[in-house]
This record gives C-alpha cells, sequence and structure tokens, in this order.
C-alpha cells in the first residue's frame, strides 16, 4: 500500500525477542483456549469434551504463569510505561481511523521506542492485561477450583453464575482479537505489523526523536 | 498485615498454586491400590479354604444327627434346621423377607408387599397370594389367613440350597410339589426335592439362591429389574466386574452385609447405606456402597472424576446401559387386556427380541435390551404410592418416586430404570386398585373371567377398601435404582455424553453442567457482536480499499 505522499521511512527495532515470544505465545493461547473453551461451552466440535476440558486446563493454568512472568518482565524492565494511559492525541488517532486513512493522512502517531503503543493502543492493552485478562483467569481458576469452593471458604457463588461471566469475557477476548487481527493491516503494507512482530523492527516514518505528545511538558 | 501487603500476598499465592497444578504431578496422592489381592490376612484365608477338607465353614451337614432322616415335609426339615440353629426363626420373624412389610418405614404396616404399596406389574399381593408368594420365604401363604408367627413355615433350604435342585411351584403359595407337576403357563414339570440330599449341603446363599426370587421378579426374567436377571447368576466381567466368575467373583451378601438374616439394602424410604460411610475409614461400617470400598475419590488417573462424587452416583457413569444381555419390560398397558381371538380364547403374541408383546391375561408390553437409563437425584430413599392414596389422574402417576433433589447434600444424580405402564384405578373415587387376578375357576379373577369389574370389586372387597363401580386406566410409572451390571472402567459413560444440549442430563434440575447448560442470551449476544466485530472491520477494510483504488486514479 503506498501512500499519496511520500514520507522518509526509516527501520527500527522496536519489540524485543521476549515481547515478540511473549505476543505469539499468548496469541497461540488465546487462540486455543477459545476454541476448546467453545467446545467445553457445547458451540462446537472438535477434539470432543474430554479433550477440549483437559487442554483448556492446562493452557490456561500455563497462562497464569506465564501472566506472573509477564507481569513481572513488565515491571522490572519499565515496560509498564507503555501502558500508561493518555488522551492525549486520542481523538487524532480515532478521527484517523475513523477518516484519516481513507484519504491516506499520516498516523497522528508514528512508532517510537519509547512510544511503542498509541493512545487508542494504550488504552485497549491496559484494558486486556488489567482487566479483561485478570478477570478471565480469575473466574477461569474459580471455575476450574469448583470443588475447592467449600474448603476455600466461598459461599453463595453457583458455578452457572461463574461459568457465564468465563463466557462473557470469552466473547470479549473474541471481539478483541477480531478487531486486532483486523488493524494488523493498517500498516504502510499488509503485513507490515506482522512482519514486524516477527523480526522485531517496524518501518516508521522518519520524524525526529521525540514527538510533541509525548513531551511531558510540551513546548 | 496492611491490606495492600495482603492482597499483594494473595495474588502471589493464586499464581503460586496455579504453577503447583500446572506442573505438579497431577493426582499422585492417594495412588495406593485398594484392590487388597496382595493382602496378607487374605492369602492366609485362601490357604485355609483349600487345605483338605478346607472350607468357609466348620460344619459338614451332611453328618449331622439331626438331618439323616426321611423327611416327607418341607416344614420337617425346617424343623430340623432349627433344632441347631435356635435363634433363626426369630431372626427371620423379624426380617422383610418374612413379613414383607417394611417396619422401619412410616407406621410399619402400609410399606412392603404385604402392606398397602402397589406397582405397576402385577399391581399387588393381596387375593392373588398363592401366585406371588411362590417368591416368599414360608411355605403356604395362600390368603389373608397366613400364619407369621410359625416357626415350621420358614423356608430355610430357598435360600440355603447349594445344589440348586430345590424349586418351588409358581402357583404354589410358596409350597414345593409333592408329585411331579406340570405348570401350565410354562410347560415344565416341577419334581418334589430330594429333601436329604439337599440338607446334606445346605450352606451360605450364593447368587442363584438370591436370584431364585430376585431375578425373576414381575413374575419372568428381568421383568421388573433391568440391573438383575439370570445373566448375573455367573456374569462375565463385561456384565458385572464386581460378580465376575473368572475374576472377584462376588457374592450378593459381598454388598448386602447380612447380619442374623437382615440383609443390608435400600427398603422403600429407608436408603441402604443413609451415611457414605468408607470401609477403608471405618472398619464396622456395617451397610456397603460404592464408597465403602472405593472411597469418595476413587479415581487415580483421571482426577476430574473425583470431582464428580459430590453429585454424581458411581452408578450413573459406571452402568451405562441395563439389561445388556436379557431384554427388560419397559411398558406394561394393562387397559388392552382381556382380548379373545377368533375362536374367543385368550391368546399371546410374540414381539421382538423374543419376548412376547401381548398376551390376554396381562396386555400389551414393550421389551427393550442394552437401555440406557434415565436420571434423578436420589437420596437412597422412594416414596411409593398407596392403595389409599388420591391421585391426579390427568397425568401419568407415579407408582413410586425417587426422594432427593440438588439442594440435599445426600442427594446424587442415579441412573434409573422406568417402567411405564396403564393401570386400572377408581375414577370416582381417584385412587388406584387391586383387582383380583389369580384364582379358582369360579373366582371372580381377571385371569378367570377376563371382567375388569368383577376383578377390581373382588379384589378391593378383599383388602377391606372402598370401590365406586366405576374404573378407568391410567398412565403410571415406576422408577428402579440401577445399581447392579457394574461395567469395567474402559465401559464407563463417555464425558459427553452429559456433556452436550441433548445428552444424558437433560433435564436433571440444579445443578450446572458444562456442555449442557449455557445462558442463551449471553451466547446470542456474544456471537452477535462477535458477528458485528467482523462485518464492521470488513466494511472498514472494504472502504480503505476503495479510497485507495480512487486515489491511485487521480
Amino acid at each position: 500500500m503506498s501512500d499519496t505522499t511520500k514520507r522518509p521511512m526509516r527501520t527500527i527495532y522496536l519489540y524485543t525477542r521476549y515481547e515478540r515470544f511473549w505476543h505469539w505465545f499468548q496469541a497461540l493461547l488465546i487462540l486455543l483456549l477459545l476454541v476448546t473453551g467453545f467446545e467445553v461451552h457445547g458451540s462446537i466440535t472438535l477434539f470432543g469434551f474430554e479433550q477440549a476440558v483437559t487442554v483448556h486446563n492446562f493452557l490456561g493454568l500455563t497462562w497464569l504463569v506465564a501472566f506472573a512472568f509477564f507481569v513481572f518482565w513488565v515491571f522490572t524492565t519499565g515496560e509498564w510505561k507503555q501502558y500508561v494511559p493518555t488522551s492525549k492525541k486520542m481523538v487524532e488517532v480515532m478521527i484517523y481511523y475513523g477518516y484519516g486513512i481513507f484519504s491516506g493522512q499520516p498516523h497522528p502517531c508514528p512508532k517510537r521506542h519509547d512510544a511503542k503503543h498509541n493512545p487508542l493502543q494504550r488504552m485497549t492493552y491496559l484494558s486486556l492485561a488489567a482487566v479483561l485478562l485478570p478477570f478471565q483467569m480469575v473466574t477461569g481458576l474459580l471455575y476450574y477450583l469448583y470443588n475447592s469452593w467449600t474448603d476455600m471458604g466461598i459461599t453463595g457463588l453457583s458455578l452457572g453464575v461463574v461459568a457465564v461471566a468465563h463466557l462473557i469475557g470469552a466473547f470479549a477476548i473474541l471481539i478483541f482479537l477480531i478487531v486486532h487481527v483486523y488493524m494488523t493491516t493498517t500498516g504502510h503494507t499488509i503485513f507490515a505489523h506482522v512482519k514486524a512482530m516477527f523480526t522485531g523492527r517496524e518501518e516508521v516514518e522518519d520524524v525526529g526523536d521525540v514527538a510533541e505528545w509525548e513531551k511531558k511538558n510540551p513546548a | 498485615m496492611r491490606q495492600g501487603t495482603r492482597s499483594w500476598f494473595l495474588v502471589a499465592a493464586l499464581v503460586g498454586a496455579a504453577a503447583l497444578m500446572a506442573f505438579g504431578p497431577v493426582g499422585a496422592s492417594g495412588t495406593a491400590d485398594v484392590a487388597g489381592d496382595a493382602a496378607p490376612g487374605r492369602k492366609l484365608a485362601q490357604n485355609a479354604v483349600k487345605a483338605p477338607g478346607g472350607r468357609w465353614t466348620t460344619v459338614d451337614h451332611s453328618k449331622l444327627e439331626a438331618l439323616q432322616k426321611d423327611f416327607a415335609s418341607p416344614e420337617e426339615v425346617t424343623a430340623a434346621c432349627l433344632s441347631c440353629h435356635t435363634q433363626a426363626a426369630d431372626q427371620i420373624h423379624h426380617s422383610i423377607h418374612w413379613t414383607w412389610l417394611c417396619d422401619n418405614c412410616g407406621d410399619g404396616k402400609n410399606m412392603g408387599k404385604n402392606g398397602k404399596t402397589i406397582n405397576n406389574f402385577c399391581i399387588a399381593v393381596p387375593s392373588n397370594e398363592p401366585r406371588c408368594t411362590s417368591c416368599h420365604i414360608g411355605y403356604g401363604w395362600k390368603d389373608k389367613n397366613f400364619d407369621f408367627s410359625s416357626n415350621t413355615k420358614i423356608d430355610c433350604l430357598v435360600c440355603h440350597d447349594t445344589t440348586h435342585t430345590y424349586e418351588k411351584y409358581p402357583a404354589g403359595a410358596g409350597n414345593p410339589v409333592k408329585e411331579p407337576t406340570v405348570f401350565p403357563e410354562s410347560g415344565k414339570t416341577y419334581l418334589p426335592p430330594d429333601y436329604k440330599k439337599i440338607v446334606a449341603k445346605v450352606g451360605k446363599p450364593d447368587r442363584v439362591n438370591c436370584g431364585t426370587c430376585h431375578f425373576y421378579g414381575g413374575g419372568g426374567d428381568a421383568v421388573k429389574h433391568g440391573d438383575l436377571d439370570s445373566s448375573m447368576a455367573m456374569p462375565k466381567k463385561s456384565l458385572d466386574v464386581h460378580m465376575d466368575t473368572e475374576g472377584l467373583n462376588f457374592t450378593c451378601q459381598r454388598c448386602h452385609t447380612t447380619k442374623d438374616h437382615q440383609i443390608a439394602g435400600r427398603l422403600y424410604t429407608t436408603p441402604a447405606a443413609p451415611e457414605r460411610i468408607s470401609l477403608t475409614e471405618a472398619d464396622l461400617a456395617s451397610k456397603i456402597a460404592c464408597e465403602s470400598c472405593h472411597s469418595a475419590t476413587p479415581h487415580k488417573t483421571d482426577v476430574k472424576s473425583n470431582d464428580h462424587t459430590d453429585k454424581v452416583a458411581c452408578q450413573s457413569c459406571h452402568i451405562p446401559h441395563f439389561a445388556r444381555i436379557i431384554p427388560t419390560k419397559m411398558s406394561w398397558d394393562w387397559s388392552t387386556a382381556g382380548q379373545k381371538n377368533a375362536e374367543g380364547k385368550p391368546f399371546k403374541k410374540d414381539g421382538p427380541l423374543g419376548k412376547p408383546s401381548y398376551d390376554s391375561k396381562k396386555g400389551d408390553f414393550v421389551w427393550e435390551k442394552n437401555v440406557e437409563p434415565e436420571y434423578r437425584w436420589f437420596n437412597g430413599a422412594m416414596s411409593h404410592k398407596l392403595v389409599t392414596d388420591v391421585i391426579d389422574p390427568s397425568g401419568v402417576v407415579s407408582m413410586n418416586q425417587p426422594v432427593g433433589g440438588p439442594d440435599d447434600p445426600k442427594s446424587r444424580i442415579m441412573p434409573f430404570k422406568v417402567h411405564r405402564g396403564k393401570q386400572p384405578y377408581d375414577t370416582v373415587n381417584k385412587t388406584m386398585v387391586i383387582p383380583h387376578l389369580f384364582g379358582g375357576k369360579d373366582s371372580d379373577a381377571f385371569w378367570t373371567k377376563y371382567d375388569w369389574k368383577k376383578a377390581i370389586t373382588s379384589g378391593m372387597a378383599y383388602v377391606d377398601l372402598p370401590f365406586s363401580g366405576e374404573f378407568g386406566f391410567v398412565a403410571t410409572e415406576y422408577y428402579y435404582p440401577t445399581t447392579h451390571m457394574v461395567a469395567p472402567r474402559e465401559q464407563a459413560v463417555p464425558c459427553a455424553e452429559c456433556h452436550s444440549r441433548d445428552g444424558r442430563m437433560k433435564g436433571v434440575p440444579g445443578v450446572y453442567i458444562p456442555g449442557r447448560d449455557t445462558s442463551a442470551a449471553v451466547t446470542d449476544l456474544g456471537f452477535g457482536a462477535s458477528a458485528a466485530a467482523l462485518l464492521g472491520v470488513a466494511g472498514h477494510g472494504f472502504i480503505r480499499f476503495l479510497s485507495r483504488k480512487k486515489r491511485e486514479k487521480k
């Protein structure tokens, strides 16, 4: 996809090896959890109920552990800063995806080392990592530990409520997945973003080192 | 501990626990094998039995003086038995095998074949005694004047004959024949027992002894019970893992523990084992259930199955089908009984599975083989309809019903054979009725005159209960808990047969079953929103595609 207005481009190393591994590992987990989860739910038939349960439980618990490593990583490396939400430029980004993208306008927030995510991405990924995924992990773990509720002192909760809450979380993740996969095609070429998630290198517009919106005290 | 610190501890503990669950050896705990074949005590006992002359008893009945005579009647045999077994008659007199009444149920007078309970097979015993009581452990219960206090009327042999040559005549009120007699219904000749030979070999009852009555409930093989028929006399492992003659070879008493002639089991409103007690935990449990030997967490390799034992009875998964060898009667419609053939005579019609589909005496039958059970909540007790209870004839009337529910911690989901039928009732008094079915040539018995009104009038007068004279037929059902024919583990019901929308658990209330239950609204909304998202991004992409084409043209 070539734009009408050519701007200088440069390639930057944006995603570290761990980030890329984590991304694709998480992608695989989400896909398999969705498929096996919907089989347990009775929506599809693929592995057979018993296999689906076994795989789903194993992957769910694996994800819990992997997620703990991710949380550790995000705080020790300071990468949590990438997820700090901001309203700056939020409207511009929304206008871009709703209108500007059709007329070939440049993205209002080109990716940079210290700002890998645009304001919309920050909000989405923060909601995902801090709200939706933990919600799914907590409801999933409760579901898994159903028989130990009495021992754990959990009363007044019904399996039906937990299961439906977990299902709602699953649909939210499915919808995220649909939009997320589509958004990968909005780079300067259709597969540019996907390629970057394998190589770690993203081709971005050369707009200098620090964008105005990223500055703490804009001039 | 500060609030913040504590929540971090909780998160850490949760993650740690998850890590242990994901990578720990799942189900490694409690792998001890309870089979016990290698137990030294058991080996010693087996060696003692194998020794020359060794038996599980210290008496050889053939050598007892009291038994060295030619017995003229079975009552003489009983007298001889009781001359040594001094407590036996008193014990028998207090057992339900003798009274046909459950003295622990209600007022102790209504529950039982000799009370006011009825079923949807031959309906009730009173007025039909000579036919029904051939399965009684007594001699000559031919009407309501039977002397239940008599010692010598007790039939010791029907349970203790190990030669299996002792037979009672089917219509003989519990008596064996005195001379060779042909039973007209089957054409079989019944011979007088050789008492001297039989008493020389009396011993503990085996499966055939119990089966003499319990396999043939309802008047024929596998008629009543779908899980208890003559195929259980010498079952293979595939039919019953415990009773497998080449394997564990359990007798009935191995589970139906017996003390003083009181045989453990479910009795009407009395559960077999009110407490789910485990022999592995308490040595002295006198009534045995699955858990007694297998514990509440019996699965060693597939631990998820252990999570089921709080709601699901073992039988639900381990008895995938009943009547696996011999077909069982699933439906009996009395309303069509009494038809005659062209010659004006009662007749029988053969149906599929080699079983009769019609009998003028009884009506229409449906037999089934390899039947999938129906599932109900069950706490071990059954509620029974009494002949005096008022019924609602607009629906199906349950002659008995499993007691229990999802909120009762003692209830489990249990497999049942549900026998369905149509049987006579009093349309004015709205009660079930007891028809006089079996009787002599001059009687008003249905099987003599084929006249329902006369048969019901005679039967109800016999039990001294009112009959308006008006009768009709009402749909009925009768529940049998399925608990025998435990299949090998490989044949257990696969998960998906219950965890599916229209599976075996369809209609079982009060429990969320993954794969069966969901919120239809959430599911529809969720898939709807996902489809909308897909449409949205497709539209966005399409406009991008069009606008780029337009820009390229410029």
